[in-house]
């Protein structure tokens, strides 16, 4: 909302500097996006009036003119333009105003000087200085009415305040709400604008009809009609107010309607009165079948859903939306008949969305307007189109209101006001804020408030909201600031996020970079990912109004997440790139929320290096892959077992699932070389998935201590040739089953010459160890052949020798 | 058998000769290995003094023991003369340039949204705020309805949303959370006071692009409920808070500001670090940073939950941490931190 402080000015006394009063009404919650100056920078340049003109003691073509700024101190400067004289108004800058030299141009700080002797601070502006025009002979002069005191830019030029308004505030979508909000943060008081009119015509009643079917959607209805209107260009100050708030003049009956609604909040509409058949107006909601040819050109559908204004025919408006374009006012308009109404907001705000029409009108329709305001602004509309456009008022107004709104009455105790806002409040202080603000506030002892909410304050409903009323026009900051005190809730013990951010740090730590990506993806990315039949089994939830086609589903998985990420930080070289994201997919339910379930995903491409920046022969990367989920599965003191498996984004015979306590945790493995190609990545990428949401559960709240054995371990190797197939996982489950046996660990695979087609060599390094005593070589044996004995047994292992 | 005491002094002399001799490290271990270990031959002769008749033991005792000693110290001294050795070969030829690197040791980092939600949390828990957690996914009751926000409200302009392609009723009711507040209802709906949690999370808006606006943000949702909670208590909160991330020198001020189920509401404000409220264009020129929504959680939402609304009173708050970081780390596009290049992550 753009509010001309000039217009402004007409309803309270700007009487704080510019950059004050736009601070003071932030702070009140009234945001000033921006000042917009279309004049010039003028802060701190005041309308002064010189009061007295005397010689300068050493120069000639000088004089001292002492000045009134409305402070109650007079103060002398040395000026040196011809034209200056006693009782003239002026724009007076004091020293520190940042001004353009009268000279150069240039701008620069206006400081305090001696001239020729006389001390100087601050000065009589000329329109130069002022930036205002080239004009430099002489100083600017006011008009002699102008008050001393205001800021230049209220009086002079435009000086803009752009607002934010919040949703709750419709009032202040008006030049008049922002005066009031002025008043209350700088004590002063707002004053209404005028709304006595000559009323010369017939009456009203009787010429002109109004009938309401629809009473919840249109609560009060008022008409008033001016005939003998002249249709022309609006006055030069109307327009230029209209233009300041950023409208375009059309004629001077239609700017009359824009200029009542931005300066009361009521949008009103012009009639044709000729052009209404029956000379009637009917409000209810459309029928199935009818159309409307709006102002804008463009004939709508209606639907039942939307109230119109017809006449006796057919609908001649969209209720609080837009005006149809029979009814318009034209160049051969002579008769008014001017609408001034109140409408239901959420309807209005229905209708606009089904039309796709934001209009002035339906901006603040949708709010819920007071219907307080409809009478007053048909009045002061009449008024301003008697006085503009010559027209002729007939007597009185149409006022139907079914619905009588009742004035609203909050009861607020002080033990309430203490309560929210931690502190006790004078009542004369209570009082005085409201009052500014145009509530009623009487004290009845011995601790309440009964406040009478002004009409157009149609947000206040309940005591907190005048809490609020009080605590922002006083200023959030003079309250008082504490602690919290009081018992702090009990926590859980191993919350799941805990554990989480243990899983990122452990990721990380062993050399991962973390991600975060997007959580919508399309479906193009999933199906390069997932089989088809998990796709139809939990297919993604679609987005409704999805911003761009990229970012149309819910993703199910977070692999093409990765792959993608992976893809555009490879930019072809090979260097060692390993991301990871903990992130949600999203898994569908029918007829409830998906299932969303915590993941932690890797991937692992390019070479590792020596300190020469020279590839390594390192592990090949599936074995990389699952170090890290190794390392974060230790962290979480968790012990994984890996067995074969299947998947298709994976590479087969080098994919394998990750279980705990025999439960389905993840998976790691190669991915699926057609995978990579689809994301331009080369062959050898080893990707890991987790599931969080399953793995949690398992993990130990406690870890329990256990002495550090004290005995000595004997050390032996073991050499056994067993089928290529049998995994080394399972001969090393075996071996570790012994109550000997403190670790074992493979140290050499051998396949070839030495051992038959079929066969593989593995050598095993074992420590054994005794928690009873320290284990002599014959003890060591006797275990050594039970192991192998039971190797031979299990898995047709045999002794190399 | 020799006689122990020949034996001692033959082996102290042999000794003592073999390592004048010595010229590494290697070779003094052997030596004391062959002398002095638990087999060796000093030790042995030393031990079989034990097997004598107590008087002859006494008699060989003190000078076996004197032997012993000097083998020690003649055994230190060597040891101390090589290490003087080995430093005066290292300065002479076997100097390393410590400029050149060492091996690369693999480097992760957490995402800079993941430590600066972390810094945000910590501080709050340490004021004994709990982390909770709510669906990213939600109902359109949680997110709007039951936070004062009908369908039709016009504050549903405050928070475009992307919605999920699900009717029911003949209305689209799922939606992506578009703030971290639906957990506000979700945990009073579950809790009795006192409540004190923050909820991290992402949220999601249907919004474009461009330099200070992204479609997927983080969150961070505060709620404070009990007897005897005010504005005051909000406020010191928050102003803790804000200087404990942003430093201890920070002004802080708050400002009335519209949340349909916060009242009364409020932003809170702190002074530009970087111009120290001169106005920049980090500031807007304005001299004030906005961090954050806050207000009193409104009296119908805690009347809602069950709670006795003249009791209880407590208070509510929300921001994004994507603005905090890049408010931070002086980070000029908001959208560096989904784009995930290597070449900015690696800088946090």
């Amino acid at each position: 909302m753009r509010i001309p402080l000039r217009w402004l000015s007409e309803y309270v006394d700007l009487t704080v500097p510019i950059d004050e009063l736009a601070s003071r009404l932030t702070i009140a919650g009234v945001e000033v996006g921006e000042v917009i100056s279309t004049g010039g920078d003028w802060d701190g340049v005041t309308v002064a009036q010189v009061v007295d003109v005397s010689p300068h003691p050493n120069a000639d073509r000088l004089v001292l003119a002492t000045i009134d700024r409305g402070n109650g101190e007079n103060q002398t400067v040395v000026c040196g333009a011809p034209n200056v004289a006693t009782g003239q108004k002026i724009a007076f800058a004091p020293e520190g105003t940042l001004l353009k030299d009268g000279h150069t141009g240039k701008p620069a700080v206006l400081k305090r000087a001696l001239i020729r002797g006389v001390e100087s601070a601050g000065m009589i502006c000329s329109e130069k200085e002022l930036g205002i025009s080239e004009e430099h002979d002489g100083i600017l002069v006011l008009p002699p009415e102008t008050p001393i005191g205001l800021p230049l830019a209220s009086v002079l030029g435009e000086t803009i305040f752009d607002l934010d308004i919040t949703p709750n505030r419709p009032d202040l979508l008006s030049v008049l709400g922002v005066a009031r909000e002025v008043a209350a943060v700088t004590s002063s008081r707002a004053r209404d604008p005028s709304i006595e009119y000559e009323q010369a015509g017939k009456p009203i009643k009787g010429r002109a009809r109004i009938e309401i079917r629809d009473p919840t959607l249109c609560p009060r209805y008022v008409a008033a009609l001016v005939e003998n209107v002249t249709i022309a260009e609006s006055p030069a100050w109307m327009q230029e107010s209209l233009v300041a708030a950023g409208m375009r003049p059309i004629n001077n009956v239609v700017d009359i309607t824009n200029y009542v609604m931005l300066e009361m909040g009521q949008p009103l509409h012009a009639f044709d009165f000729a052009k209404l058949r029956g000379g009637q107006i009917i409000v209810r909601r459309a029928k199935p079948d009818e159309t409307l040819t709006l102002i804008d050109g463009s004939e709508r559908q209606l639907t039942e859903e939307m109230l119109v204004i017809a006449d006796a025919e057919s609908p001649i408006a969209v209720a609080g939306v837009m005006g149809g374009a029979d009814s318009e006012v034209g160049r051969e308009t002579s008769t008014i008949l001017l609408e001034s109404a109140n409408f239901n907001g959420p309807s209005i705000r229905r209708t606009r969305h089904a039309l796709k029409v934001e209009t002035d009108a339906s901006r603040r329709f949708e709010k819920g307007l007071s219907s307080g305001l409809p009478p007053i602004a048909a009045q002061r509309a009449a008024k301003l189109l008697v006085e503009i456009c010559g027209g002729r008022a007939a007597e009185g107004l149409i006022d139907v209101s079914p619905r009588k709104a009742k004035e609203g009455r909050i009861t607020l105790t002080q033990e309430r006001l203490q309560r929210v806002l931690g502190i006790d409040l004078p009542a004369a202080q209570v009082r005085q804020v409201l009052s500014s603000l145009g509530f009623g506030c009487r004290w009845v002892p011995p601790d309440r408030f009964v406040v009478r909410v002004p009409h157009w304050r149609t947000d206040i409903a309940i005591p907190d909201d005048v809490i609020e009323e009080v605590a922002r026009i006083l200023g959030y900051d003079e309250f008082p600031t504490t602690q919290l005190r009081g018992e702090i809730p009990a926590s859980q013990p191993q919350p799941r996020y805990k554990l989480r951010e243990r899983v990122r740090d452990a990721l990380a730590a062993s050399g991962m970079q973390e991600i975060i990506t997007y959580s919508l993806t399309d479906l193009e990315t999933l199906r390069t990912v997932l089989p088809v039949e998990n796709l139809t089994a939990t297919p993604p939830l679609h987005i409704a109004n999805p911003m761009s086609r990229d970012h149309e589903y819910a993703r199910t998985t977070l692999r093409a997440s990765l792959l993608k990420t992976l893809a555009v930080n490879s930019h072809g070289a090979t260097d060692r790139v390993a991301l990871f994201e903990v992130g949600r997919i999203y898994l569908p339910r029918s007829d409830d929320l998906p299932e969303e379930i915590e993941m932690a995903c890797g991937v692992i491409s390019g070479d590792s290096v020596d300190r020469w920046g020279r590839t390594v022969d390192a592990a090949p990367r599936f074995y990389e892959a699952k170090a890290h989920v190794e390392h974060a599965l230790t962290d979480l003191r968790l012990a994984a077992f890996y067995e074969t498996s299947v998947d298709a984004a994976y590479l087969p015979g080098r994919t394998a699932a990750i279980n705990v306590d025999d439960r389905r945790v993840g998976t790691v493995g190669q991915v699926h070389p057609k995978v990579a190609a689809a994301f331009r990545l080369d062959d050898d990428v080893a990707m890991f998935e987790l599931d969080l949401d399953a793995l949690f559960p398992l993990v130990p709240e406690i870890s329990h201590y256990r002495p550090a054995p004290v005995y000595p371990s004997l050390e032996q190797d073991l050499a056994i040739i067993v089928d290529v197939t049998v995994p080394a996982g399972l001969v090393l489950g075996l071996i570790r089953e012994s109550n000997l046996v403190r670790s074992a660990s493979i140290f050499d695979i051998y396949t070839g010459d030495q051992v038959s087609k079929g066969k593989k060599s593995l050598a095993v390094s074992i420590s054994f160890q005794s928690e009873k005593k320290t284990l002599e070589d014959r003890d060591v044996a006797k275990e050594r052949t039970r192991i192998v004995e039971r190797l031979r047994r299990e898995i047709g292992a045999e002794l190399r020798s | 058998m020799t006689s122990p005491t020949v034996s001692v002094s033959e082996i102290e002399a042999a000794a003592l000769r073999d390592l004048a001799a010595i010229q590494t490290p290697e070779q003094v271990e052997s030596w004391r290995l062959l002398y002095m270990g638990r087999k060796g031959r000093l030790t042995t002769v030393l031990r079989s003094l034990q097997a004598l008749p107590i008087d002859e033991r006494r008699r060989l005792g003190a000078h076996a023991n004197a032997a012993k000693d000097r083998v020690q110290a003649a055994y230190k001294e060597a040891s101390s003369r090589l290490a003087d050795s080995i430093v005066a070969r290292v300065i002479e030829d076997e100097q390393f340039d410590v400029t050149l690197p060492g091996p690369p040791l693999p480097r992760g980092r957490l995402h800079p949204i993941t430590q600066m939600l972390r810094e945000v949390v910590g501080v709050f828990s340490s004021m004994g705020f709990q982390v909770a957690e709510g669906p990213e996914i939600e109902w359109d009751y949680y997110n709007f309805e039951a936070l004062r926000i009908p369908a039709d409200h016009p504050a549903r302009d405050m928070w475009d949303t992307l919605w999920i392609d699900y009717e029911r009723d003949g209305r689209r009711q799922m939606l992506l959370r578009t703030h971290t507040s639906p957990n506000q209802i979700r945990i009073m709906e579950t809790s009795q006071p006192p409540v004190r949690v923050v909820v991290p999370g992402k949220c999601y808006r249907f919004e474009a692009t461009d330099p200070t606006h992204e479609w997927m943000m983080t969150q961070v949702e505060g709620l404070a409920v009990d007897d005897g909670i005010s504005l005051a208590d909000l406020k010191g909160t928050l102003a803790a808070f804000a200087r404990r991330i942003f430093g201890q020198d920070r002004q802080v001020a708050f400002r009335c500001d519209y949340f349909p189920f916060v009242e009364p509401g409020m932003e809170l404000r702190i002074d530009c670090f970087l111009c120290r409220g001169e106005g920049c264009r980090t500031c807007g020129r304005s001299g004030w940073i906005e961090i954050l929504g806050a207000g009193m959680v409104h009296p119908e939402i805690i009347s809602n939950a069950g709670y006795d609304p003249d009791r209880y009173t407590g208070f509510a708050f929300g921001m994004g941490i994507e603005r905090i970081a890049m408010l931070r780390h002086g980070i000029d596009d908001i959208r560096h931190f989904y784009a995930n290049d290597l070449r900015f992550l690696r800088q946090f």
